[in-house]
């Protein structure tokens, strides 16, 4: 199996803080990975690093089939290689309609002059209807996004996910604030997504986790603590003592 | 299609177009005379700061950057048009002068002649590098979009590239039309100093027409221009791209997540915006007929930045309406005309508090009516605002604050 | 008065030399009455001989106050006359003698050896400062052979003329050279002044340079030093080629021979054209009726086969070298007291947008707003400055009381600011900006209502004009180090709130973390209101400092206001260091500036500003930026 994603030792340092310490991490084409680990394990900074927000001091960040190093490479850049990530909190442009929103995310040239010219065609006004639908706004299209309830973002902003067809998906804590019927429909929707594509996700809950049963990566003061699935992960003696603490 | 959508540009358009007509129609050169000379030039020139604060609002009010250096570049296409103005007419002066000698003049006597005309006063009689073009209509045309183009893009390009944002942007660039009212200001920058660029309300081919026609033609220029712009701006706004350049004043970082190249989009909309009103700037200087380098003083663009948050910025109409409503007003207020409050202890001039009068204005439209004037027009269409729960993302609530106050 | 005083002394003085005096003088009459240069020299050396009476005598024939009564000499003075010998009054028509100017400068040298020696020692001192202020070669002998110098100080003087002269007159370049040396690192005006001849330069145009000439430079046409046209004008004036005359002189002689619509057989129509107004000039003279002008290709051939070169009027190359060392080691030196004057001067403007900037910091830095009123804050410091000092005639405690009271008005300024308008638009930074801009033109515009647009005086008091003084070239006003004081005493104050009392403590924490700070009982309202206060209170302060070496008027603030944000900018938000180390960038800059095109302080803000538009790209958050992961987004 190739891996989409390479990370290779990468270290990161705030003012004297290792959050990350030589951190490596592999992920194949199509797959789903659960991340976790307690407050401070680095995380969010994992995924700040992948996505371009912030740079490592040290290490390599490799990406898809010509192994091209991310760490080159902006944020915008970054998520056009197909790279996209949901936030812990829904960030959605309250402002703009629901359809408005999708439209910005369809896969579609994104340098300033194509997009001037950009037309709705149709396809594209087909396409944002059907993941209206998908993520059940379909009768809100024309709906500002500020008017929707918290849940109701959340699939908005997974709706965008989905419009920018991404072929890594970094999902952080998606069943915080969700209801138990809304977790069930986030963990049903995340293993059919990882059928086609790499998803990975962040997350606290081991409930949802265990849902999810997939390989698990758990990450303790910034480095790999133990990998393999739930019931591997929970048997080993480090992460007990790492989350029941000592 | 794109005009069904957008309702509100045929009737700024159908404003537009009856303001103009009638106009023309109580001028001294084509109407009944009502409406002398003088104030023909006066709402010519609002039309112009009309179309600047057009471009104010879409820098400001749509991608949220509070550029306060917007009146550089008007002045700045505004000196570049006259730099044409100026030698061209100089040079039929000087032509004229010299046709009367004996012997007629070679071209280098010519601009030899006109240089020194220009530069006496500041001690020089030699045409700066500057002025290369000076002599042709359509270079010196070119320039007037280039040179500002040019600038605001080297500008913005190390502004963005280094993700200034926020107050520190908007202290940047008064720092650039500082920089460039200082140099400007020397003599020796080949701009005549603080003399500035003057005669320009006499065109040069044109001296037999009568400035009452002329300022009817540059009322329609200007009219025009605005139309123009407008269009343009309507069709940008309205599209994704508007979508786009909402969505980074809104929350750029995660527009950058989205693939967007944030900073490429700001530096489009920096760049056009500065050549929209270097355009406005070089129809509004042939009316003033002057120029000089106070009118590249900070407080120019602050003003501009007024006139949008009064008028309402995020429409484009409001930017238009405060730029007119503002303009216009305090013409009124400083040339001596209002008359003055007498307050039984305390007589107020107007020309002394009209400034007073207005800072205050100010503050109480940031702090009571964010939405400025064209609130009013909300109010008439009975539009009601959304109403959002959830966070308040106000156009102002730029990525800076809200990322620190949240860590 | 002074002659007449040493008359009277002559007259009682032992009359054995007078005999002497009185033969040389009838000895050598007829060469006294027509002297030539070449004669005269044994005539003064005789009289100069005959003993101090003498003195009085050439002086006097200098001047051209020695005459003849009959066949007496005598000294004229006004209408008196005096025997030349006894000092006897003479009475007579007298007929004053004209020696011409060559033999007078010898008569002068002469005359030097009596007053070098006279026993009056202000006299010495006088004679010496007369040679000093008007140096000649023939001075140089009289300084080395008169008698040895008893005080010392004149003594250190004249050994010190000596040489000066020794450098400028000397016949043996080994004396000049070693003179030079004696000098060593000294940067004098008078060694100056004795150098700078030596290397006089003139310019010359030949067809080749004397071999033995001491050149200077040597220039070739058409560089930057000697234009093409200098350096023909120089061909023509050493009448090695023909003149050319202006485009103007051709135009004016094309005009006189107009004739029939034609010059020369040319058309005038024709004559827009620079080559055919040749044509029609070379017509003309090919007939005979103008003289010929050189061609732009003689011009050129003219300018290739002749030499031009600045050439030394002093002959000798090793002199020139030394002169011009030592010259150039004086530069070096005094650059070095002008960069300390310069440091000085940095330092004490990097104290002024210091205290112009650290309130503006401390609020940005606090709430992340920027208050465009701030440099009003300054003027009304100024204007409480002004008005106190109306009030209390005294103006060391009118600065007393003006310090505390400019604090408390712009305190209670700032807080109402805040109350009304800032505190309703928490976190809307951009709106505050301009918002405050509004509260900005308003308050500008009440000053002028008020005051009045011409400039009110805001005089320190007399302790504190005048300068501090460290060597010949640098000096710093008193004001300016009073500024600079005071700009370390908030600093101190600033640092002791900041770190030693609860409200710095408060402060503190409701920068890092509002909502955190709310949550432990501090009211980040108040504290926010608290640090405006403070920080538009130092504006005032500020504003009464800026007020005492600059003009008050309504504009006084938002001439500031610019580089105190830059300040604040290039400095990091936050951080009262970084505001220091942003105010001495600033302001060292900007002096810097200043020195590399001096004169214009319009282009040294202008490329300061393009520095800081260039340093942001670097430094993006400032010299010291704020740190954390915070700051990373």
């Amino acid at each position: 199996m190739t891996a989409l994603l390479e990370v290779n030792g990468i270290s990161k340092t705030f003012d004297g803080f290792r959050a990350i310490n030589n951190l490596s991490f592999n992920i194949g084409a199509v797959e789903l990975r659960a991340v976790i680990g307690p407050n401070g394990a680095g995380k969010t900074t994992f995924m700040d690093i992948v996505t371009g927000k912030t740079r490592p001091d040290s290490g390599q960040v490799l990406w898809g089939e010509r192994s091209q190093s991310l760490l080159k490479l902006s944020e915008a850049q970054i998520a056009r290689a197909g790279i996209g990530r949901k936030f812990q909190r829904p960030t959605v442009f309250e402002d703009q309609t629901v359809a408005e929103n999708l439209t910005m995310a369809l896969k579609a040239p994104r340098g300033p002059f194509r997009v001037m010219r950009w037309k709705p065609t149709p396809d594209s006004v087909a396409r944002v209807a059907e993941l209206a639908g998908e993520v059940g706004l379909a009768q809100r299209l024309d709906h500002k996004a500020g008017e929707l309830s918290h849940g109701q973002k959340q699939w908005l902003e997974i709706g965008m996910l989905l419009a920018q067809e991404p072929r890594l998906l970094l999902v952080d804590e998606p069943a915080a604030g969700m209801t138990l019927a809304e977790r069930e429909q986030t963990t049903t929707l995340l293993r059919r997504l990882a059928e086609t594509r790499a998803v990975v996700v962040v997350e606290h809950d081991m409930e949802f986790v265990r849902r999810l049963s997939c390989k698990v990566t758990v990450l303790h003061q910034g480095a790999v603590l133990a990998e393999g699935s739930l019931d591997h992960v929970s048997a080993n003696p480090e992460v007990i003592e790492v989350y029941l603490g000592r | 299609m794109f005009i069904r959508k957008n309702p509100s540009v045929l009737i700024f358009l159908a404003v537009l177009a009856v303001f103009t007509l009638t106009v023309t129609l109580m001028s001294e050169a084509y109407g009944s005379g009502a409406v002398p000379t003088s104030m023909v030039k006066t709402l010519g020139k609002t039309l112009c700061l009309a179309l600047a604060a057009l471009a104010m609002d879409l820098v400001w009010g749509y991608a949220g950057i509070l550029s306060l250096g917007h009146m550089a570049f008007f002045a700045l296409g505004g000196y570049m048009i006259g730099q044409w103005l100026m030698y061209a007419r100089t040079g039929e002066i000087v032509a004229a002068t010299l046709a009367n000698a004996p012997i007629p003049p070679t071209p280098t006597e010519i601009s030899d002649g006109i240089a020194g005309q220009i530069f006496g006063v500041v001690g020089s009689a030699e045409l700066p590098l500057t002025w290369s073009f000076a002599g042709s209509l359509p270079l010196q045309l070119l320039l007037v979009l280039a040179v500002p183009g040019v600038f605001a893009f080297l500008f913005g390009w190390l502004a963005f590239r280094s993700r200034v944002n926020g107050v520190y942007l908007s202290i940047l660039t008064q720092a650039m039309t500082l920089a460039l009212a200082l140099w400007l200001y020397q003599n020796d920058s080949g701009f005549r100093g603080n003399n500035g660029l003057s005669g320009l309300q006499n065109i040069p081919g044109l001296t037999h027409v009568p400035q009452s026609d002329l300022s009817v033609w540059f009322l329609w220029a200007s009219a025009a221009a605005l139309a123009l712009a407008y269009l343009l701006a309507a069709w940008l706004v309205s599209g994704k791209f508007g979508s786009v350049i909402r969505a980074i004043r809104d929350d750029e970082s995660r527009v950058r997540f989205l693939g967007y190249s944030v900073e490429g989009y700001k530096l489009t909309v920096f760049t056009l915006t500065a050549m929209i009103c270097a355009i406005a700037g070089a129809l509004y200087y042939p009316q003033a007929g002057i120029i000089n380098p106070a009118e590249l003083a900070p407080i120019a663009s602050i003003y501009l930045a007024v006139w949008v948050a009064i008028g309402g910025r995020g429409r484009l109409y409001g930017a238009v309406i405060g730029a007119v409503v503002v303009s216009l007003l305090s013409s009124w207020f400083t040339g001596g005309r209002a008359p003055d409050l007498n307050l039984g202890l305390y007589t107020v001039k107007w020309v002394d508090w009209w400034q007073v009068l207005l800072g205050l204005a100010f503050v109480c439209v940031t702090l009571f009516a964010p939405r400025g004037l064209s609130s009013i027009i909300d109010a008439v269409k009975g539009f009601r605002m959304p109403n959002r729960r959830g966070r308040d993302l106000g156009p102002d609530l730029g990525a800076l604050r809200e990322k620190e106050a949240e860590a | 008065m002074r002659h007449l005083l040493l008359s009277l002394l002559l007259l009682f003085a032992a009359p054995a030399f007078a005999q002497d005096l009185a033969s040389v003088l009838t000895t050598h009459r007829n060469q006294i009455l027509k002297p030539s240069r070449q004669t005269i020299g044994p005539v003064i050396e005789a009289l100069a001989a005959a003993g101090p009476e003498a003195g009085p005598v050439l002086e006097a024939w200098a001047d051209r106050r020695l005459g003849l009564v009959d066949d007496r000499f005598v000294i004229l003075d006004g209408e008196t006359a005096r025997d030349a010998a006894t000092g006897a009054i003479v009475p007579g028509e007298a007929k004053a003698l004209k020696p011409n100017s060559g033999v007078r400068g010898l008569i002068s040298a002469a005359l030097v050896q009596f007053q070098l020696t006279d026993p009056d020692p202000a006299r010495r001192r006088a004679a010496l400062e007369a040679i000093a202020r008007q140096p000649d070669a023939s001075q140089l002998q009289a300084l080395r052979e008169a008698a040895p110098e008893t005080d010392p100080a004149l003594a250190a003087r004249r050994d010190r003329l000596t040489r000066l002269l020794t450098i400028g007159y000397d016949e043996n370049p080994e004396a000049r050279l070693a003179a030079i040396d004696s000098f060593g690192s000294e940067t004098s005006a008078d060694f100056q002044a004795v150098l700078n001849p030596l290397l006089a330069t003139r310019r010359v145009a030949a067809a080749s340079l004397p071999e033995d000439a001491n050149i200077a430079e040597e220039l070739s046409p058409g560089s930057d030093a000697l234009p093409g046209a200098e350096a023909y004008a120089l061909l023509v004036d050493a009448g090695l080629a023909p003149p050319r005359p202006g485009n103007a002189e051709v135009k004016a002689v094309l005009a006189a021979h107009l004739a029939e619509g034609q010059v020369g057989g040319v058309p005038v129509a024709e004559q827009s054209d620079p080559a055919r107004r040749d044509d029609a000039y070379a017509a003309l003279a090919a007939a005979g009726t103008v003289a010929p002008i050189a061609t732009a290709e003689e011009v050129t051939q003219a300018l290739e086969t002749h030499r031009f070169a600045d050439l030394y009027a002093e002959p000798n190359p090793e002199i020139t070298s030394a002169a011009r060392a030592a010259l150039r080691g004086m530069q070096t030196r005094e650059g070095m007291a002008q960069a300390a004057d310069l440091t000085l001067d940095a330092l004490s403007l990097a104290s002024i947008y210091f205290l112009a900037a650290i309130g503006l910091a401390i609020t940005f830095g606090v709430m992340g707003v920027i208050n465009m009123a701030h440099g009003e804050f300054i003027m009304m410091g100024a204007y409480t400055g002004y008005v106190v000092q109306t009030v209390i005639v005294d103006r060391t405690l009118s600065l007393v009381v003006a310090l505390p009271a400019a604090f408390a008005v712009t305190f209670l300024a700032g807080v109402l600011l805040y109350r009304l308008v800032i505190r309703h638009l928490a976190k809307r930074p951009l709106e505050t900006l301009l918002a405050t801009f509004g509260v900005s033109i308003a308050l500008q515009q009440i000053a002028k209502n008020i005051f009045g647009t011409q400039a009110r005086p805001l005089t320190a008091p007399a302790w504190l004009e005048g300068s501090i003084s460290f060597g010949e070239t640098v000096s710093i006003s008193s004001i300016r180090v009073a500024i600079f004081v005071l700009a370390l005493l908030f600093l101190g104050l600033f640092l002791v709130i900041m770190k030693r009392t609860r409200l710095g403590l408060q402060v503190r924490a409701v920068t890092q973390n509002p909502g955190m700070a709310a949550s432990m009982g501090i009211n980040p309202d108040r504290i926010a209101m608290m640090t405006f206060g403070l920080g538009s209170g130092i504006a005032g302060i500020a504003g009464v400092a800026i007020g005492l070496f600059a003009k008050v008027t309504s504009e006084l603030g938002s001439d500031y206001i610019v580089q105190s944000f830059m300040t604040v900018v290039v400095g990091g938000v936050g951080n009262i260091w970084g505001t220091l180390a942003g105010a001495a960038l600033i302001g060292g800059l900007q002096k810097g500036i200043e020195v590399l095109n001096p004169g214009n302080t319009l282009a040294a803000q202008t490329w300061m500003i393009l520095f800081i538009i260039i340093f942001i790209q670097f430094r993006p958050r400032g010299i010291m930026p704020q740190k954390g992961r915070a700051a990373e987004a």
